[in-house]
């Protein structure tokens, strides 16, 4: 056990995130979920488009990681990877996904789906649309619960009807026989909640869960989402575009660019002292209640890259107000992910003082 | 789900009144003189006079109207012109070949098509797939009597034994049953069946794209239970649809395979009635294939709300 930390923390040291996973590497690791250089492709008559090109984190039970990053940077495909939901006919899954000392990526469908719903689970985004309309919110809950669980339908019901009190939807014992039309949005990610936390799993993953809600339900869900952190002990990888929700609840923070990652660490590396031009971008355009929209003064620039093409280089250099102060490299040359401070991994060719002294001259100053 | 069928019933009995109406002044005051028709080219003028006042056709049209509806809703559908013969037991027997025609060849294709739309739609761009496309194309540009006629051709030897003579009437329908049903349920169905695999495939791609199918495969759903519990309920809804309305509409059209097959169906009575201009059976025969039709939308509408019960609540 001890060695293989060991050994963990020399790879971080020197940054080697892109070390190709031999054989001798597929030894599974200490934490609960780790991923190792994770790729997505899907191939497109356009050309190969890669939605998640080497993609490295881990987590805890009971820890949260928040992933953020525009739309498009890759998040919903890494979390629907993690389940194992991409068509193996269009979409090309390489890396190393290991849960709880189980790889899934080389492992068969059938393999992985008897832990989809039962070890690891997935709220969406829209809960209407994530919800099959012809069916009550308890039959959905009780399927879920019975593929995994050898019950009959009454006891599965009553699990669901208990489920359903504990996500705090009032009288459960009801509503269980609604159909998902018949509930309010919030109410309607609440049992989405309580149908993937059915089965107990022991990852959570929440693809952006408040983004199609209004803004006084989305703290309300947070906080349930907290709450029942706390009871179930499950990790949850948290995936959001606003940085503000993730802070609020993460243990650690990712921050995607382009399908790549370009900064990672605890939040208070990632939130309060933050290295990446891109995440400084992130909070500079996150919205705040006690400030003048026209004062926010680091909206980012331009639009997210293509992931057919990304541009050489560092893939942001198009967008980033810095890639000048690096004689040309921004533009050449990849950045590697490299430990900026112990766990602290940032993506940049700026040099370490340079960008300290950027954050806290320019940037943070205006936040 | 009792006053859903109720609200549902009541709307087939105005659909039927409409119906009877519209055809009543159609056939009776537009078909104009059936005493020539009964009478013959050489009766008198008095003769041709005693026959309408007979047939009650002297009396202001409103009147005639009121006896029609009132016969009407004592089941009685009145008397052919050409013979006499009282028309609900003309109609009865061949309404029956004909439902139990449209009926078999319905379950066929509807099963048939909803089958292979499933299967090449989970499995898009696969030989299937395309094979089964292909006979899409086929069975949708094959008018019907070609269809029955080849299927004749190639079964021709057996056609004989089957007791099946070309386009001549066939003897009752109970006689040799299954051996004479099979070829033109087959005829039908092939023609329909295309059209319904080429719509299941559609509505399972639509569906299978939707996001509550990937919930369903996020909860550990086997591959089998999602596609014909979550995503084939949610694709029927149009193909039960269409459904509804082409039994409606085939019940009133299979004379072609009627004739090609010798079956005795309301398809050869009423091109029969019309060319003699007898219009009580053109008319009888209307109002049961319309009978048949509200009722056919009935189970059809009363289906669709099982698979998606928010139309029972709203
Ligand atoms: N099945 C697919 N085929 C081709 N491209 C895809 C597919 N799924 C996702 N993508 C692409 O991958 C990129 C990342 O998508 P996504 O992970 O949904 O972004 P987000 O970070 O907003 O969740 C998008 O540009 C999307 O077009
Ligand atoms: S590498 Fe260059 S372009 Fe990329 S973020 Fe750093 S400074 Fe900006
Ligand atoms: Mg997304």
């Amino acid at each position: 056990m001890a060695r293989k930390n060991d050994k963990r923390d020399d790879e971080m040291r020197d940054g080697t995130s892109t070390a190709p996973a031999g054989p001798a590497d597929s030894r599974p690791p200490s934490s609960f979920l780790e991923v190792r250089d994770l790729r997505i492709h899907f191939p497109t008559d356009d050309g190969l488009v890669k939605s998640v090109d080497g993609l490295s984190f881990q987590l805890e039970r009971g820890k949260t990681l928040g992933i953020v990053g525009e739309s498009g940077s890759g998040k919903s495909v890494t979390s629907l990877g993690i389940l194992g939901l991409h068509n193996r006919r269009n979409a090309r899954v390489s890396g190393e996904i290991w849960l709880d000392g189980q790889e899934l990526v080389g492992a068969s469908e059938e393999q992985v789906r008897r832990l989809r719903g039962r070890d690891m689970a997935m709220i969406f985004q829209d809960p209407l649309s994530s919800m099959h309309p012809f069916y009550t919110v308890g039959h959905q809950i009780i399927e879920a619960y019975r593929i995994h669980n050898d019950v009959t339908r009454k006891v599965a019901r009553k699990h669901a009807i208990d489920m359903l009190g504990r996500v705090g939807i009032p009288r459960p014992d009801r509503r269980v026989d609604d159909y998902p039309h018949q509930f309010s949005g919030g109410m309607r990610q609440r049992a989405m909640i309580a149908m993937a936390l059915s089965c107990d799993p022991e990852l959570l993953i929440a693809d952006e869960p408040t983004t199609a809600l209004d803004v006084t339900v989305q703290a309300q869900i947070l906080d349930l989402l907290r709450d029942l952190q706390r009871e179930f002990n499950s990790a949850i990888i948290m995936i959001t575009h606003d940085l503000g929700v993730v802070a609020e609840l993460s243990d650690d923070i990712l921050v995607m660019y382009g399908g790549r990652c370009v900064e990672y660490g605890t939040v208070d590396d990632v939130f309060h002292a933050p290295e990446h031009p891109y995440t400084w971008g992130l909070l500079g355009s996150m919205p705040r209640l006690d400030r003048e929209r026209s004062e926010r003064l680091l909206p980012i620039k331009g639009t997210p890259p293509s992931l057919i093409n990304l541009p050489s280089g560092c893939a942001f250099n198009p967008r980033c107000a810095y890639a000048e102060l690096n004689g040309g490299k921004s533009t050449e040359e990849r950045p590697d992910l490299r430990d900026a401070a112990p766990g602290h991994r940032v993506a940049c060719h700026l040099p370490a003082e340079k960008r300290r002294q950027i954050w806290n001259d320019e940037i943070a100053p205006k936040l | 789900m009792i006053r859903f069928v109720v609200r549902r019933l009541a709307f087939g009995v105005v659909v039927l009144w409409v119906v009877s109406t519209a055809v009543f002044f159609l056939v009776f005051v537009a078909a104009g003189k059936p005493e020539r028709v009964i009478g013959g080219p050489r009766a008198t003028t008095e003769t041709l006079r005693l026959i309408r006042r007979n047939l009650g056709l002297d009396e202001p049209l409103i009147v005639q109207y009121a006896r029609f509806l009132g016969r009407l809703l004592q089941g009685d559908l009145g008397q052919s012109y050409i013979n006499g013969a009282p028309v609900a037991s003309m109609i009865g027997g061949r309404l029956q070949t004909t439902v139990v025609l449209v009926l078999g060849a319905s379950v066929l294709w509807f099963a048939g098509g909803v089958l292979t739309g499933v299967l090449s739609a989970t499995r898009a761009r696969s030989f299937f797939d395309r094979l089964a496309t292909l006979f899409v194309l086929a069975g949708l540009s094959m008018p019907a009597f070609v269809v029955a006629l080849l299927m004749l051709y190639v079964l021709f030897s057996k056609a004989g034994d089957a007791g099946i003579h070309l386009f001549e009437p066939g003897p009752p329908l109970q006689e040799n049953f299954w051996k004479r049903m099979t070829l033109p349920w087959l005829a039908l169905a092939f023609l329909l069946m295309a059209g319904y695999t080429r719509l299941t495939r559609g509505a399972m791609l639509d569906v299978l794209g939707e996001d509550y199918i990937r919930t369903a495969r996020s909860k550990g759903l086997p591959e089998r239970r999602v596609v014909y519990r979550h995503a084939l309920r949610a694709a029927l809804t149009p193909v039960v649809t269409q459904f509804g309305v082409d039994v409606g509409v085939l019940i009133g059209s299979t004379i072609v395979t009627e004739k090609v097959f010798g079956l005795q169906g309301v398809g050869q009575l009423v091109v029969q009635s019309i060319t003699v201009g007898d219009a009580p059976v053109i008319l009888g025969v209307v109002l049961a294939v319309a009978l048949c039709v509200v009722v056919a939308n009935l189970l059809v509408d009363i289906a669709y709300s099982y698979l998606d019960p928010r139309v029972r609540l709203s």
